[in-house]
């Protein structure tokens, strides 16, 4: 069967059972666009490249399947190397295509032309120039198995015009070739027996939890393992929701904003049993006083983690949906009684958190609103399985403080690069890739207006996500930063309350738009947003401009110097 | 095949702490853009390239990367784990210098004199060197050997007035077993 190179790829992504690609057509990826009107796979037609990425990986984060997205050549190519950045730094299997100038007219500066192979090498897993149609499906095929296998991560299909107009024989590779490519999946047993026997004797061990648990699927692996030790856990900023925030066993969010117990508890423990976290310096503050009394465990499928930054006693490489189980078993063999042996370890923990509990204070006379009072309120008003997807600052701190994540895959946001702009795009794609769940969006106003324009494509293709803006008028984190390490002296972070109206943005944009400015008016347009399911909704929250994101540990400082806020104060 | 200049040091300055450095043999697929990934790993994780050459290998969907790596930029361990991430990388050794063979080339046009042209023939020939060129007054010398060789011959050249220099950065394969009868790689033979 001859096929045209465009067509070959649409029929390999189907192959591969892609349902929905995010993407934006453009001169060199048109003939692409032409059998896919013929596909039964899903075209979501964003209003911007970087929204597309942010939505496939929106939508990788809640189905585990890789994110497809596809753009044209030089400035949409361009445009989406944040998200694939973003993928690569949080692990999220993506597979974007990016349309090429004909082969004859690579290297000639031609309209529309970029390097993007050469662009995306350092932010991708790997990447492909396709220079012949008959590599289609050969490269489709390793393209999705090198981005959801070993640690998943975003790659690209750089596809020249001319190569899509070729005509090719289909065929659909039975396997795939990369002898260079072989990640370790079962952790070294002689290894796990170690790590076993430093368990089973330790006396404040901490189960460092990171992304990995959830991109290995190992959540249950993990509950199992921590309820038969009665071992404590933190959940990083990439991994809430791996382990229940309800079960008693968990501590919570570590790190710069984590709270106080969940970052002492690793400062004073004698044992991290890192699973899937790579000791980023968010987590760890100053590094050479981080954990200073532990012995660390380390269990990654990446090698490269092993070491990078902290020198791992017994460094594990494997599939953690592997490794857990084999781990577990290994303890249960020693016969130790481990949760009786940490009986004060718990009862430590248990007073530093009735001591030191996140908190927030609402005025009674509802105003100004605090931040942390509408996250909690969205949450109580919300299905317990509510994914939950946010930007990047303050907003996105307290909304990972202040909800409580008992599900796997329900929270979504950029954690390593940081990349303000994200919740909106991710929401779409995640609320694609669950419509049965309610998908809530908790953005800042300075990250809704870098990629609000999606809201568009929200209301045209019928995904009702819901926006809540927490608008404090500023840059938020950043002012924070001035106020606390640059005297006060407020450089360019002022936005406006009202410029642009929310409401009527929203409104054009074909959402309901609603403001909200006491607290008293939360309840009631929760309620309505709740009630609204045939399109977006935003809420613009008038919050407290002042309101500041704690305990904190300033950059550069160690864990043991967290700063903790004004009412946790009153209480040491 | 040769690599520019800056990343291959031009003159070495006789004593250049091979302590230092660490020689890392890369077999990789012989694919279009694995010499970007490596050189923009190495740059992209702050690590720096004393010397590299590339050629094919005797199966030729391979190549075989010679990278002399500036190990006090970065722990060996995490440069070769970073290196193994690259999909089209097969194998990665480290050559240890007691226990390899390792040779480097050099070319270099010095401007002679009468007096002089004799005494640089001479130096070549102590170094078992060659004359490549012969210009009116000028000599393009070639000299095979291993890097410290080099580097003392390079002093002594120095001397005379140096037009330029070109060292190739070394290749090196593990030393052969002495103690068994050795055998003949399978051409075929596929990386492990």
């Amino acid at each position: 069967m001859q096929l045209t190179g465009a067509q070959a790829l649409i029929k390999s992504l189907e192959m591969e059972q892609v349902e929905v690609i995010f993407g934006l057509p453009g001169g060199a990826i048109l003939p692409v666009y032409d059998p896919l009107l013929d596909s039964t796979i899903r075209h979501i037609l964003v209003r911007h490249e970087q929204g597309a990425g942010h939505a496939a990986e929106g939508y990788a984060h809640v189905t585990g399947r890789p994110g497809v997205a596809m753009v044209t050549s030089g400035p949409a190519a361009t445009n989406i190397v944040t998200a694939l950045a973003d993928a690569y730094m949080d692990s999220i299997p993506l597979v974007v295509i990016t349309g090429q100038v004909g082969t004859t007219l690579i290297g000639t500066d031609a309209f529309q032309e970029a390097d993007t192979t050469g662009i995306t090498m350092s932010v991708t897993k790997h990447n492909w120039l396709v220079t012949d149609a008959s590599q289609i499906p050969t490269v489709v095929r390793e393209a999705f198995h090198v981005a959801t296998t070993g640690r998943p991560g975003p790659v690209l299909i750089d596809l020249p015009k001319d190569v899509s107009n070729q005509l090719m024989e289909w065929y659909w590779p039975e396997s795939v070739d990369l002898p260079g490519y072989k990640p370790t999946l079962k952790g070294h047993p002689k290894m796990i027996q170690e790590a076993a026997k430093l368990i089973s004797k330790a006396l404040r061990p901490v189960l460092y939890v990171g992304g990995g648990v959830l991109r290995a699927d190992a959540t249950k692996e993990l509950l199992t393992l921590a309820e038969h030790c009665g071992i404590p856990v933190v959940t990083t900023l990439m991994a809430r929701g791996a382990f229940p925030d309800e079960n008693p066993l968990c501590l919570g969010m570590p790190g710069m904003h984590g709270n106080y117990t969940a970052v002492t508890s690793m400062q004073k423990s004698d044992l991290l049993i890192t699973l899937g976290a790579r000791f980023d310096d968010r987590v760890t503050g100053n590094v050479a006083g981080f954990a200073p009394y532990a012995k660390v465990i380390h269990v990654d499928i990446d090698p490269a983690e092993l070491g990078k930054i902290r020198n791992p006693d017994v460094p594990i490489v494997g599939d953690l949906k592997l490794v857990i189980p084999e781990l577990t078993k290994e303890i249960k063999k020693l016969k130790v009684d481990i949760k009786a042996q940490l009986e004060p370890w718990i009862a430590e923990l248990a007073t530093w958190r009735e001591k030191f509990p996140l908190t927030y204070q609402q005025d009674p006379s509802g105003r100004p609103l605090k931040p942390q009072y509408v996250i909690e309120r969205l949450r109580q008003m919300a299905p317990p399985d509510t994914i939950v997807v946010s930007g990047v600052g303050q907003h996105q701190m307290w909304a990972s403080q202040f909800w409580k994540f008992n599900h796997p895959n329900t929270w979504v946001n950029s954690g390593g690069l940081g990349t303000m702009g994200f919740a909106v795009p991710a929401a779409l794609g995640a609320k694609v890739g669950r419509p049965d769940k309610v998908v809530w969006a908790i953005d800042g106003d300075g990250c809704f207006q870098m990629t609000a324009q999606e809201l568009v494509t929200a209301t045209a293709e019928r995904i009702p996500i819901k926006v809540a803006i927490l608008n404090n008028a500023y840059l938020g984190m950043v002012r924070q930063w001035q106020e606390m390490f640059y005297d006060q002296r407020y450089s360019e972070v002022y936005l406006s309350p009202d410029l642009p109206d929310y409401v009527k943005w929203a409104e054009a944009m074909g959402c309901v738009g609603i403001r909200v400015d006491s607290a008293d008016e939360v309840q009631v347009a929760i309620e309505k947003a709740n009630s609204i399911n045939d399109r977006p909704v935003v809420i613009d929250f008038r919050t407290d401009t002042w309101e500041k994101v704690f305990p904190m540990v300033p950059a550069g400082k160690t864990n043991d110097e967290i700063v903790i806020g004004p009412q946790e104060m009153e209480n040491k | 095949m040769t690599f520019s200049a800056s990343v291959v040091p031009m003159g070495g300055n006789g004593a250049n702490g091979a302590a230092k450095h660490h020689v890392l043999s890369v077999l990789v697929e012989n694919k279009s853009g694995v010499l970007a990934r490596i050189a923009q790993l190495f740059s992209r994780r702050g690590y720096n390239i004393y010397s590299l050459s590339v050629a094919p290998t005797e199966d030729d969907r391979f190549s075989r990367v010679t990278i002399v790596v500036d190990v006090e930029s970065a722990p060996l361990e995490q440069i070769t784990k970073q290196l193994h991430k690259l999909i089209n990388v097969l194998k990665i050794s480290e050559i240890n210098a007691s226990q390899a063979v390792e040779y480097e080339l050099l070319l270099g046009s010095i401007s002679t004199s009468s007096e002089s042209r004799s005494e640089i023939i001479e130096l070549v020939r102590i170094f078992d060197g060659k004359i490549v060129d012969v210009g009116f007054d000028k000599l393009t010398v070639m000299l095979a050997g291993s890097p410290k060789t080099l580097d003392d011959f390079e002093a002594l050249l120095a001397m005379y007035p140096i037009v330029e220099i070109q060292r190739t950065g070394r290749v090196a394969l593990q030393k052969l077993d002495r103690s068994a009868p050795t055998r003949a790689r399978s051409k075929s033979g596929k990386a492990s």
